[in-house]
Parts: C-alpha cells; structure tokens; sequence
C-alpha cells in the first residue's frame, strides 16, 4: 500500500529498541513535570514576595528562558555542565537538567496565575487567624490554587511530553530515537517513522482526553 | 574561561564567508521559516477554529476538529519528519519540493492547530447575542461571521496570538533535524568546527531572544492600533510552548 511495507514490525524489535527509548521519554517527563513544578512555585512565591531582590532573578530566569528554544537550552546545557562539574556527563543525565531547569520557568507562570487567582480575601482570613507567611501559603493558598491549576498542569505536561522528542538534538536515547534507529537498522526509515507519530498520537490523545475529564471532576464549586 | 570574539570574524572554511556572515544569513533563514509558516498557521488556524463554530452543520465541525487533535498529538519533530522523509515517499510530487517548503508546512499546519484552538475559544467567548444580533439585522452566516463575529474575536485572540508567535518563531529551531540552515544549525556546526561554542550560542540565543522581542512589540503595537475605545479584553493565559 502506497509504498510502504510494514512487514519488518516484530515484538524484537520492540524490546530492544523502543522500550528503552519509551522508558527514558516517561522518566523524562516525570522527573521534569515533578521537579519543575517544585522550582517553579518557588520561583512564583519568589517573583510574588514583593522584594526586589528576589523578584527580578527569578523574572529573569523566567524570561530569559522563556525566550529561548529549548533545542537552544539542551545544546547550552550540553556544552557548560562537563565544563563546569569537570567531567563529561550523558547527553541522559543533560537532558533531564536541562528539562527541569526550563520547565520550572514555565510551570512558575502557571502556578503564579494560579495563586494571583486566589481572592486576596483567603490571604487576609489567614493573616487574622494568626498564621505566618509559610502557613498562609501551604495551609489557604497552595492547596487551593494547585486545584485551580490541574488541568492546565496536565496540559503542560502533555507540551512536556512531545518536547522530550527534541533530546534528539544532543542525541539522547528517547522514543523517537528508538524509531528511528529501529527504522535505519531494517531500512524501513519511512514507516518507523510513520509508527513514531502514531504511537505518539495514541498516548498524547489519551492524555488529553484525560485532562478534560479531571478538568471536568475537580471544576470547584464556589 | 576567556571569550574569544574574533572567532566570528575567520573563514568558515567555505571560501571568503566569516562565521559572522553565515549567522546573519541563518538568522535570516529563521526569520523565513517563522514568518512563511506564521501566514500558513494564521490562515489554517482561523479557518479551522472558524469552521469549529458553525451552527447546524456538524460535519464541518467534526472535520475541524480532527484537524486540531491531530496536528496537535504529534510532537513537532516527528511532524517535521513526517513531512521531509514519509511524504514524499507516499506522493511522490512532494519529492521536487525542496526542504525549507516542507518545514514550513509542517510548522504551519502544527501552529495552526493551536491557533483554531485559540480562534475557537475566542469566538465562544463572545456573547450569544453578537450573533443574535447579526441575525436579527438579516445577516446571513457568512455575513454575521465577517461583520460581526471575527472582527471582534480578532481583538479578543491578539494576546494569546502573540504568545503562539513567538512560540513559532522558536519552534523554528526544530529545523535543525532536517539540515535547513537555520540559527540552530548554525550553532551546533560552527560550535563543532571552531570549538568556540560558548562565543557562538551566547550570539545565537542573543539572536533568539531580540526576534522573540520583536515579535513581542510587533504584536503589541497592532494590539493599540486595533484597539476600540471602552472595550477591554483580559489577557491570555500562560502554558504551551
């Protein structure tokens, strides 16, 4: 059919060639999505706190970073770390920093969003029940705003997903690599990368299908 | 670690181009790539986010809406390669387009996707009695559509176009991955060949951020310009890349 010839698609292959590519994509986008929420509220708590010292680092870290490619932040990553630490590292153990340091930056702003919409009346009921700056935000705010920002955490997270596939630029085994290596080893580049896409779309569609039903359920009532 | 600026002012080993020279004409490549794929994206975006809003005809919708779902579950990359190396080998036409008209297909129509979305929510946010009102005047879809409804979507999409542009304009580096000499490219090989990499990526992402910038302040000054006195619309939400 149109050229194309499947017929080269076994379980081997899958074994030795995707599985370790989807492993580390997943292990990508859970390190990343986790940590980079974690550095990213308190790069939010710090571009909030109203002291200038702490507000303009983090809004340059955060703009700085977001005006770049991340292709352009893993090659950055790639080259300065063995430089920096002395020894040479995996383009792996570079990709997940660099993941985590660049989605921090973009998951601040959507926490940032998240705690500006909480009414400023639940920061004062805290105040008046006597509860410091640390209380107020884990106790009234936090929890409160993390519920507003699922969904759109979930969507970024899918974004985070699909951008694993751009290690490819300092060579790092993920998913699509494994296609495409797969795809070069038995000359079929062309379908390998056809089925690339496809199981791409698969896990992508599913997630997002999932974001809507949570966005759905946890929608608070007010 | 001392900088070594001079290295932008030697060959490149290509006869008579310093490494100077061939970062502008890169620089210049991506701008193309992002402003050729900007005009695919906004024309595909704005039809298909159109189409998604049409009343009583279900199958233009759903056609929209598969387009969204599908140029937007697919990684850029595996998109990009999609069209360089699986679409000319299926219809053999594409085989005599060159590499740069592929990309900016596979930019465009990705871009478009987030752009209907957009487009899409723009046009549902508007009250119902817009196009009550249209309809009401004797409009017919088509009219409602072009003197009522988009001009104001237009206005409501600007911040969050603004914000999928620059997007664009970084997404270009995906390039790279198919040889188009673009700001990337040029980085990863001139970083190979004159082992100055810090000097280079530092001109490189300077570069990047002053088009993202531009881009930035291109977009705010339409927004003004367009602006109807009285009405204010809230701004556009972070997220997506």
């Amino acid at each position: 059919m149109l050229g194309l010839d499947f017929s080269f698609v076994s379980w081997d292959i899958v074994q030795n060639f995707i599985v370790k590519g989807l492993l580390f994509s997943v292990y990508l986008t859970v390190v990343a999505t986790v940590l980079g929420i974690v550095f990213g509220t308190v790069l939010a708590l710090m571009r909030l706190s109203g002291k200038q010292a702490l507000m303009l680092p983090a809004a340059f870290y955060v703009n700085g970073m977001r005006s770049i490619p991340l292709a352009m932040v893993l090659l950055w990553f790639y080259l300065l770390v063995p430089q920096i630490i002395g020894t040479p590292i995996g383009a792996e153990t570079s990709a997940i920093m660099t993941f985590v340091a660049f989605e921090a930056a973009y998951f601040s702003e959507i926490v940032r969003a998240g705690i500006q919409s909480i009414p400023r009346a639940q920061v004062f009921a805290g105040q008046a029940l006597g509860m410091t700056y640390g209380q107020n935000m884990r106790l009234v705010v936090l929890p409160q705003a993390m519920r507003n920002m699922l969904p759109i955490l979930l969507t970024q997270t899918i974004a985070l997903f699909q951008d694993t596939s751009l290690v490819y630029v300092i060579g790092a085994y993920d998913l699509l690599k494994g296609f495409s290596v797969a795809g070069k080893i038995y000359g079929r580049p062309e379908e390998a990368y056809l089925i690339a896409a496809g199981t791409y779309f698969v896990m992508c569609f599913s997630l997002s299908w999932l974001a809507k039903r949570v966005q759905m359920r946890i929608a608070i009532v007010r | 670690m001392v900088l070594d600026w001079q290295v932008f002012l030697s060959d490149d080993g290509s006869g008579g181009r310093t490494y100077l020279v061939w970062m502008c004409s890169a620089w210049l490549s991506t701008l193309a790539v992002a402003g050729t794929a900007w005009i695919v994206a906004v024309l595909f975006g704005s039809f298909m986010g159109t189409l998604r809003t049409l009343p009583s005809n279900p199958w233009l919708v759903r056609l929209a809406h598969a387009w969204v779902e599908l140029f937007r579950n697919i990684p850029l990359l595996v998109q990009v390669f999609l069209w360089y190396f699986v679409i000319p080998k299926i219809f053999p036409p594409f085989q005599k387009l060159p590499g740069f008209v592929l990309v900016v297909f596979a930019l465009g129509f990705f871009t478009s996707a987030r752009i209907a979305e957009q487009v899409r929510a723009g046009i549902q946010s508007l009250p119902k009695g817009q196009r009550l009102a249209g309809m009401a005047m004797g409009f017919t879809t088509l009219q409602t559509y072009r003197y009522v409804i988009l001009p104001m979507t237009l206005r409501i999409i600007l911040p969050p176009l603004t914000s999928e542009s620059m997007s664009l304009l970084k997404n270009t580096s995906v390039a790279f991955a198919v040889s188009i000499s673009e700001l990337t490219m040029f980085a990863m090989q001139a970083q190979e060949e004159t082992s100055r990499g810090i000097e280079i990526y530092m001109a490189v992402t300077l570069l990047y951020a002053v088009s993202a910038f531009a881009v930035y302040k291109v977009f705010a000054w339409i927004e003004k310009k367009i602006q109807i006195p009285g009405f204010i619309v809230a701004g556009g939400t972070g997220g997506g890349h």
